[in-house]
């Protein structure tokens, strides 16, 4: 059942309203505006998409245009943020912090600079545009440098509440944002900490797999614990940090279940499930099944045919609990 | 305008930072040697005459600030800080040493006053422009000075960063290009063709001024000429001599990324180069001697 301390919306399995991450961002950046003088947004030519569009028109003399020069809106940030303020630079995560990547580690992670880098259209799920436009490897990119912090809000309201938190952490932060709506499952009375991983769903009886998943997927996952609810008890965690992971949380859960699978929309080599197996193979060897893509590019689709086709649907979870419990 | 006293000193500066510059190099036993005396008249210049700046308190927050984006070069910026008070001038010889503040490349967070993080080229140019258009934003009264190789001006992120600051109309930023004609492949103009690069910088809005880089007085009235152009960055096209200072080494390519001891020995023998270069330098190419002679 649901965790009644996460304090979920309750029409999670009926029907729930959806909403873009993308869309909790710009809503956020444009508190911000009201609430920071300190914070500017820098964008490469995709204000609308990437939802930085009314922060725009609310603060003109605040948004910088860089045009489509992803590196530079890497190196310009970097010495905003060296000056003294808190840039968000916003593009699709394949250009930011894909194309820029070098800038990014040298002039703001090296640096130890507190700028935001928002990375949007994550995930097979940008759908049509296909696979130049869907990354798969953003996490992966961002968690191996050091000082950064790498977020990944799993719906529209986290992702407001991410954006909040990340203006006000020190370093620099990561988040990751999808293009398509998904379903809205937290609240405004969900808590949310930069570095605690959030129980969601739990079992009556004691659970045999626990459940790590990232992002907008959080939802099958709860679709997946739901239809197991009667033949194999589990528990599922909003994972929302990926770095730096709640390790206490993730440890303590594996040891108490014995069994883990991860969930993510991105590549299993570099990515969440392996920032979750290095841990629990450093403190805590238990079996760990991962859903993700499996080393291939997208291609254009539907979404959800093409989480299904690169199987992160609700029966691909399902199975790979069924597997991590077989190999206890 | 700067008095010819100023500018004899300033002159004194550079002859002992390309002093210091060659003891650093031959007690790290890498590093480069070319770029750094090349461009030793500049930071002479810069440190002990053109910046606003406090080295006793490098976190001033009215100082001028320096950009320095071709990274590799640092051992003069370290020198000329070490003579100008940031630091002991003996901490120079820990360059490149492991646990040392004075970084093969320089670091922000290892030593206060360097600023900023370099050495992967191209990216210094948009960190200067973003530092200056904060500053504009608030109003305030410092300048960024932006130091550039010319071999960097082959990154595309140098000419996304040009064409941002001129179309911002970033007046407060100033950017020194070293126009030294070589890189690690051989020279410029062989490995990717530069010019017209004064005109490549007109077409992006800047104010561009070319000046002889060893000639203290057509630097240091170069940057006053840029502080009263408003609307347009200012470039300003630094014509420097590779290893300058030492005629054995001068205008050589292979020389860029090589130390004294470990350079080309057709000209001089690797265990003897550490000792002609500090007697060339101490006797500025041994004009002293005939003097006395």
């Amino acid at each position: 059942m649901l965790n009644a301390s996460a304090k979920l919306k309750e029409n999670i399995f009926d029907k729930p309203e959806s909403a873009p991450t993308r869309d909790g961002f710009g809503k956020a950046l444009l508190e911000l505006g009201e609430s920071n003088p300190k914070v500017v947004a820098l964008c490469a030519d995709l204000a609308e998409s990437t939802r930085m569009l009314p922060f725009k028109e609310k603060y003109p003399e605040r948004y910088i245009e860089l045009g489509v020069a992803e590196q530079n809106l890497a190196t310009v940030a970097s010495g905003l943020a060296n000056y003294g303020k808190i840039p968000f630079i916003a593009s699709y995560a394949t250009f930011s912090p894909g194309r820029n990547n070098e800038q990014i580690r040298t002039t703001i992670s090296l640096n130890n600079l507190p700028v935001k880098i928002v990375g949007s259209h994550a995930g097979v799920s940008v759908g049509p545009d296909g696979a130049t436009h869907q990354a798969l490897e953003d996490i992966a990119l961002m968690r191996v440098q050091p000082n950064m912090t790498v977020l990944s809000p799993c719906d529209s309201e986290e992702a407001r509440k991410a954006t909040l938190a990340a203006a006000l952490h020190p370093g620099p932060v990561y988040i990751r944002l999808a293009r398509e709506k998904t379903p809205l499952m937290t609240t405004s009375d969900t808590p949310f900490e930069i570095g605690k991983a959030l129980p969601v769903w739990s079992s009556s009886k004691k659970p045999q797999v626990t459940i790590f998943a990232t992002g907008p997927l959080l939802h099958n996952a709860l679709l997946a614990a739901k239809r197991l609810e009667n033949d194999i008890p589990v528990s599922v965690f909003n994972v929302h940090t990926i770095k730096s992971l709640d390790t206490e949380t993730i440890i303590a859960a594996a040891k108490n279940v014995g069994a883990v699978v991860t969930v993510e929309e991105h590549q299993i080599a570099g990515g969440f499930g392996s920032a979750i197996a290095e841990c629990l193979a450093a403190e805590c060897p238990v079996p760990v099944e991962f859903v993700g893509v499996r080393d291939l590019f997208g291609q254009s689709g539907e979404p959800k045919e093409l989480v299904e086709y690169y199987g992160m649907g609700v029966l691909h979870i399902i199975a790979a609990v069924k597997k991590a419990l077989a190999r206890k | 305008m700067i008095s010819e006293q100023k500018i004899k000193d300033v002159s004194l500066r550079a002859a002992d930072i390309r002093q210091t510059v060659i003891e650093m190099l031959v007690a790290a036993g890498s590093g480069h040697t070319a770029g750094p005396l090349g461009m030793a008249d500049i930071f002479a210049a810069l440190y002990f005459y053109v910046l606003h700046h406090k080295p006793e308190n490098p976190a001033w927050d009215e100082r001028d600030r320096l950009i320095l984006s071709n990274g590799h070069i640092t051992p003069v910026r370290y020198a000329a800080m070490a003579h100008a008070g940031y630091f002991p001038v003996a901490e120079c010889l820990t360059l490149r040493k492991f646990g040392t503040r004075l970084q093969g490349h320089p670091e922000r967070l290892k030593l206060p006053g360097v600023e900023t993080t370099s050495g992967p080229l191209g990216s210094g140019l948009g960190q200067a422009a973003g530092y200056a258009y904060g500053a504009r934003m608030d109003g305030k009264k410092f300048r960024v000075y932006a130091l550039m190789s010319d071999g960097e001006q082959d990154a595309g992120n140098t000419w996304e960063s040009a064409m941002f600051a001129g179309n911002n109309r970033l007046s407060n930023l100033t950017a020194v290009i070293d126009r030294n004609n070589i890189q690690i492949n051989g020279m410029t103009e062989d490995v990717m063709p530069l010019e017209n690069l004064r005109r490549k910088y007109e077409a992006f809005n800047w104010h561009v001024l070319e000046i002889d880089g060893h000639n203290i007085r057509e630097f240091v009235d170069a940057v006053e000429e840029a502080k009263a152009i408003y609307e347009r960055p200012t470039v300003i096209i630094a014509h420097t001599i590779p290893g300058k200072g030492i005629k054995e080494i001068e205008f050589d390519y292979r020389w860029h990324g090589a130390p004294p001891g470990k350079g080309p020995t057709d000209k001089i023998p690797a265990d003897k180069q550490a000792e002609v270069f500090l007697k060339e330098l101490r006797t500025y190419k041994g004009k002293i001697q005939s003097e006395h002679e």
